[in-house]
């Protein structure tokens, strides 16, 4: 496996590290320590320089008009653009676009109309419905919001949980039970218009995290024309799915690039810090706690390109993408709270990135599927049948 | 947590000013004790927290009206919820809050 940098990717990625320090970090002084969007003027001015250097709509397929960036690129460049505060949860403040919902490349001819292409053109905002207050682990068996046909119509009941975005969303993807006796294969897939009678957001579930803050959504006889069923009815299951092993990659790869420029920052404050008449960077407490942020950057840059290099190249990638899940989320979090510790008390204050970090990191070892799920996708993959 | 503020009101005087906490949080104002005037959110670029904003609105607006709060280190999330309940609630904003403070607020329709 040959991981160094094409010329193509050296200079791609030294563009965007770049614009994140010369754009991006500069305009957080102004901003809330907590605050997951630019001012409007700002916002398109910078998505104008992005759309310039050919990387706007980064994860959108270039059959559809994005810019093909293979994921392997694709993941070096999450490192990049998550090197700022507000980087876990909103890159880049979202100024090099989104791809909105990737379940919608599958919507047939007439949904793509209606639905993908105004996603893609950022007229309609989105959001993921599969989490219920019954969890989220196992959709197979938690889902238990329930669409029952009615004519050319379906009529959901049900409600879900830790859903971003819906507030503001146009129209979303929401998983129902459509044959209660099926399990995973008892579920299909919805889009939904948000101004649907029967669709409520009731609350804002307040979170550790900053950005992207969850809602809680409620169905009371929700009637959603066949129409818009995405993909087959009762196929939901694998809908839901496919995302998820290619999400863990930038995933994981987000939570490295904090981890990168938190240790940046170590280095750079241990070299300055004087206690007791000498730096920091002279402690040996000090400096084992740096050459641990090391290696556990290391270890999950090389798994997680690794898990990048097989999807890239074809290969299944399912256990790769659970165990660069696991280690970058688990290695990131200790490298925040290591350099939290090394600038001791301004470390835990909101004049510097590292609380917000620290909050918003420990989603990390949750979202996307547990640690916990990622080990038993792995364990699985070792043991092989033997464990089904 | 209930998400409507439902507190009672309290007179905005420098008695009760200098008796907050300096933490972060939301607070809302009214000229009566029963209608919401202003929806704040107090964060960390608040130099004395509650104590300071309400202080500060205290200076700026005087006596007579009144004030409820909620500590809380979620403040710009719990304050869209506040502002977005009461958009539900009311079909429009705060009458104080400018209009810039709808500008991408999101839909409630909180039970």
């Amino acid at each position: 496996m040959d991981l160094s940098l094409t010329d193509e990717q050296k200079l791609i990625v030294d563009q965007v590290r770049r614009f994140v320090r010369e754009e991006i970090v500069p305009l957080e002084d102004g901003l809330d320590p907590d605050a997951d969007s630019l001012p409007p003027d700002d916002h398109e001015r910078l998505a104008g320089r992005v759309a310039e250097m050919g990387l706007y709509g980064l994860d959108i397929p270039p059959e559809f008009g994005g810019p093909d960036v293979d994921i392997v690129t694709r993941t070096l460049l999450a490192i990049e653009m998550s090197q700022h505060r507000a980087g876990l949860y909103a890159p880049c403040y979202n100024v090099f676009g989104g791809a909105g919902l990737a379940q919608m490349f599958e919507a047939n001819d007439d949904q793509k109309q209606r639905f993908l292409f105004p996603m893609l053109r950022g007229e309609k905002k989105t959001f993921f419905g599969l989490t219920e207050p019954s969890g989220g682990s196992d959709p197979a068996r938690a889902i238990q919001t329930r669409a029952v046909r009615d004519g050319d119509d379906w009529v959901i009941n049900g409600a879900k949980m830790f859903i971003s975005g819906a507030d503001r969303a146009d129209f979303g993807l929401v998983f129902a039970r459509t044959d209660p006796s099926k399990g995973r294969a008892g579920v299909t897939c919805f889009i939904v218009e948000t101004d649907t009678p029967g669709f409520h957001v009731r609350r804002i579930v307040h979170t550790l995290r900053a950005a992207r803050y969850a809602t809680e959504l409620q169905f009371a006889d929700m009637r959603v024309p066949h129409a818009n069923v995405l993909g087959e009815v009762n196929g939901g299951f694998a809908i839901a799915n496919d995302r998820v092993s290619r999400q863990r990659i930038p995933y994981a790869a987000t939570c490295i690039g904090v981890a990168v420029k938190a240790q940046e920052l170590a280095v750079e404050y241990a070299g300055i810090r004087e206690t007791f008449g000498d730096k920091l960077a002279h402690r040996q407490g000090i400096q084992w706690m740096v050459v641990e942020n090391e290696i556990d950057i290391r270890q999950a840059l090389w798994i997680t390109l690794a898990a990048a290099d097989k999807a890239r190249r074809g290969e299944p990638f399912r256990t790769d993408s659970a165990l660069a899940k696991i280690v970058a989320t688990e290695a990131s979090g200790r490298v925040v709270d290591r350099a939290m510790q090394i600038h001791g008390g301004y470390g835990v204050t909101k004049d510097l990135p590292f609380e917000r970090w620290y909050r918003e990191m420990r989603i990390r070892r949750i979202g996307e599927g547990p640690n916990e799920v990622q080990r038993h996708i792995v364990a699985r993959d070792l043991f092989g049948s033997s464990l089904r | 947590m209930a998400v409507r503020l439902d507190k009672p009101w309290r007179r905005l005087d420098s008695a009760a000013v200098s008796g907050l906490s300096g933490q972060l949080g939301v607070y809302q104002l009214s000229d009566d004790g029963a209608t919401v005037r202003a929806i704040h959110r107090v964060d960390a670029r608040s130099l004395f927290g509650l104590r300071g904003e309400l202080g500060r609105e205290l200076a700026e607006r005087g006596e007579g009206l009144f004030f409820r709060l909620e500590v809380n280190h979620q403040p710009r999330t719990r304050w869209l919820e506040l502002m977005m309940v009461h958009r539900a609630d009311h079909g429009c904003l705060p009458a104080w809050n400018p209009p810039e403070d709808g500008e991408g607020l999101g839909r409630l329709s909180p039970a």
